[in-house]
C-alpha cells in the first residue's frame, strides 16, 4: 500500500468536526459579547452558554445547574477531588479511595492531599484492567471521604463498572467522582442513573475544541469555589466564560451522542479487526486490557523485544500517529504506571503501542496499520539484542529457560 | 518529533549504519538491560591494532539507535587506543545534540564500545580493566537518566 497519513491517537486528542467549528465561529467573530453583560448583545452570549449547559445536561442525564464548565478534564479532576476532600475533612473524613491506574490529574492530586494528611487507598485493577466492586466494598471505611475511579482508562481503554461502583457509594453515603474524560461521547454515560456525584469531561476527546471541559456536580453537594472573583458558573468558577469553547463542547457532545449507536459498533469492528490482525501478525505480543470491556476505539498491544519510542518514531516515518507507554516516551525511568498496574514487567511495558481509532478512521487506514505495524516491529526486532535473546530462550527446552 | 531530535539523530535512526552482527567477531560487548529499556551490543573485528569492522544491535529508543550507529562510524578504521578515547560527549556533538534526558544513550554507546574492546583484550588473555577501566555490571538493574 502507498504511504498514507493515519491518525491513530484519538485518545490523545481528536479532530474538531467542521460542524462544531461552524457552531463556534459566530462566538469567535460577531457574537463576541461578554455573557455577564446586561445588554442584549451580552445576553445573546449568555443564552448560548445556557443552551450549551442544557445540552450537556440532557445528553448526560443531569440537571443544567449541575454543569460547571472548566478549562478541561484535568481542571475538573483537580477541582472535584480537592473540594470534596476539603469538605469531607471538615466532617473528620480523611480517607480517599482510587485506583492504581488513574490519570495523573487524579493521582497527583491525591498525592498532594496525602502530604496534607489524607490517607489514600489505591485499589488494584488486576490483569484485565478492571476494578472489582467487592474490593471497593472492602476498602470503604467510616472515614472515607471520596471514591474516585475513572470511567474508562486512557491507555488500555478498559471500562469500569461505574453503575455498580456508584450504587455502592450511594448506599454507603460516600461521595463518588469519576474521571470520564475518555468515556463521554464514546460510550453511554448516565450521571443520575449511575449514581455519580461528580464527573469530569473534556471536549477535545470527542471532536470538540481544546481548552474546555466540564465538571458535573450533583446538586446539594455545595461544591467549593475553584476560582474567586466573579459570579460565573454559579460563583464557583470565576472568569469570563469561554463562549465559543462551551458552545463547541455542547455541539460536539450532541453529535457524538446522536451518532453513537451507529459509530461505536463500526469503530469497535475496526478495533477488533486490528487487534486480531496484530496479535496474529507477530509472535510474542499481547493485548493489554480486557478484550470485551473496552472503549470502541482502543487497541493497546505490547510487542516484546522492541522499545516503544523507536516504534513510534518509525511509525511516524510511515505517516502513522500512535502512542506508547514506554519510559522513553515519558522522559522518566519507568514505563507507564497503567501498564505496570495490570502486571506487565518493565521490558514488556516498554514495547507497548496504543492505537486509538475514531469515526474518522477508515477500513483502508486499518489495512495500512495491519501492513505497516508488523513490518516496523520486525525491522526493530531484527536489530534488537533483546529480541535475539528472547528467540534464543524460546529455542531452548523449557527446563533450561 | 522532527523538532524533538536533530536531523542527524533522525538520519542515523532511520538509516542506521553498521547494523547487524559479526559472526566471527574478535570482541563483543553488551551494555544496558531490558528493564531500563535499552541494550546495546557491539561487535568488533580487529586487524593490526585497528577496528577493521564494527557492527551493532540495539534495543532502545530512537536516540539509543542513533548513538550506536554514529559511534560505530566514529570508531571504524581507528586504532583501539583511538576508539577507547571516544567519549559520550563527542557522540552527542556528532549528532548535533540530544535532548537532556537522552544523554544517557550516548553514555551507553561509549560504554558498549569499551565493553567490546574489553572482551577483545580478555580473549587475548589480557586483563582489560587497567586499559579500559571499570564498566557497569550488565546484571545491575539500576536505570539511569544521565
Amino acid at each position: 500500500m502507498d504511504k498514507r497519513f493515519v491518525y491513530a491517537d484519538n485518545a490523545a486528542t481528536t479532530r474538531l468536526l467542521p460542524q462544531v467549528l461552524d457552531k463556534m465561529t459566530p462566538y469567535l467573530t460577531e457574537e463576541y459579547g461578554n455573557p455577564s453583560s446586561l445588554y442584549a448583545f451580552g445576553q445573546k452570549a449568555h443564552e448560548a452558554v445556557q443552551e450549551a449547559r442544557l445540552t450537556v445536561a440532557q445528553r448526560l442525564d443531569c440537571r443544567p445547574d449541575e454543569v460547571f464548565f472548566t478549562s478541561g478534564g484535568s481542571e475538573a479532576d483537580n477541582w472535584a477531588i480537592r473540594m470534596a476532600a476539603k469538605q469531607q475533612a471538615a466532617k473528620g473524613r480523611k480517607h480517599l479511595i482510587s485506583t492504581a491506574f488513574e490519570h495523573h490529574a487524579v493521582l497527583h492530586t491525591l498525592k498532594a492531599l496525602e502530604k496534607e494528611g489524607f490517607e489514600v487507598t489505591l485499589l488494584p485493577v488486576h490483569d484485565n484492567g478492571i476494578v472489582r466492586v467487592d474490593e471497593l466494598r472492602d476498602a470503604l471505611r467510616e472515614d472515607t471521604a471520596l471514591v474516585t475511579i475513572m470511567f474508562a482508562n486512557n491507555e488500555i481503554g478498559t471500562l469500569q463498572p461505574i453503575g455498580e461502583l456508584g450504587a455502592l457509594c450511594r448506599e454507603k453515603g460516600v461521595l463518588f467522582h469519576t474521571d470520564a474524560v475518555q468515556a463521554v461521547g464514546h460510550v453511554p454515560v448516565d450521571f443520575a442513573g449511575m449514581n455519580i456525584d461528580m464527573l469530569s469531561l473534556s471536549a477535545h476527546k470527542f471532536h470538540g475544541p481544546k481548552g474546555v471541559g466540564a465538571l458535573l456536580c450533583r446538586k446539594g453537594l455545595r461544591l467549593g469555589s475553584l476560582i474567586e472573583g466573579g459570579a460565573q458558573e454559579s460563583g464557583r468558577r470565576a472568569g469570563t466564560e469561554n463562549t465559543p469553547g462551551i458552545v463547541g463542547l455542547a455541539a460536539a457532545l450532541d453529535i457524538a451522542c446522536e451518532r453513537m449507536a451507529q459509530t461505536a459498533p463500526r469503530i469497535a469492528a475496526m478495533r477488533d479487526r486490528l487487534i486480531d490482525g496484530l496479535l496474529a501478525s507477530s509472535p510474542r505480543c499481547r493485548l493489554n486490557g480486557d478484550r470485551e470491556q473496552r472503549l470502541p476505539g482502543n487497541v493497546n498491544i505490547s510487542f516484546e523485544g522492541v522499545e516503544g519510542e523507536s516504534l513510534l518514531l518509525m511509525l511516524d516515518m510511515h505517516g502513522i500517529c500512535a502512542s506508547s507507554g514506554s519510559a522513553c516516551t515519558s522522559g522518566s525511568l519507568d514505563p507507564s504506571h497503567v501498564l505496570l498496574s495490570i502486571g506487565l514487567i518493565h521490558e514488556v511495558a516498554h514495547g507497548s503501542l496504543r492505537l486509538t481509532l475514531s469515526e474518522d478512521t477508515s477500513d483502508e487506514d486499518v489495512d495500512y496499520l495491519l501492513e505497516t505495524v508488523p513490518a516496523v516491529v520486525k525491522y526493530l526486532r531484527d536489530m534488537s539484542p533483546l529480541w535475539e535473546r528472547i528467540v534464543g530462550e524460546d529455542a531452548l527446552p523449557a527446563s533450561q529457560r | 518529533m522532527a523538532a524533538y531530535y536533530s536531523e542527524k539523530v533522525m538520519d542515523h535512526f532511520t538509516h542506521p549504519r553498521n547494523v547487524g552482527e559479526i559472526p566471527d567477531a574478535d570482541g563483543v560487548g553488551e551494555i544496558g538491560n531490558a528493564k531500563c529499556g535499552d541494550i546495546m551490543k557491539m561487535y568488533i573485528k580487529v586487524a593490526d591494532g585497528r577496528i577493521a569492522d564494527v557492527k551493532f544491535k540495539t534495543f532502545g529508543c530512537g536516540s539509543a539507535i542513533a548513538t550506536s550507529s554514529i559511534a560505530t562510524e566514529m570508531i571504524k578504521g581507528k586504532t583501539i587506543e583511538e576508539a577507547l578515547t571516544l567519549s559520550n560527549k563527542a557522540v552527542v556533538e556528532a549528532l548535533d545534540g540530544l535532548p537532556a534526558h537522552k544523554i544517557h544513550c550516548s553514555v551507553l554507546a561509549e560504554q558498549s564500545i569499551k565493553a567490546a574492546i574489553a572482551d577483545y583484550y580478555r580473549r587475548q588473555g589480557i586483563d582489560p580493566t587497567p586499559i579500559v577501566g571499570e564498566l557497569p555490571d550488565p546484571e545491575e538493574e539500576v536505570c539511569h537518566l544521565h
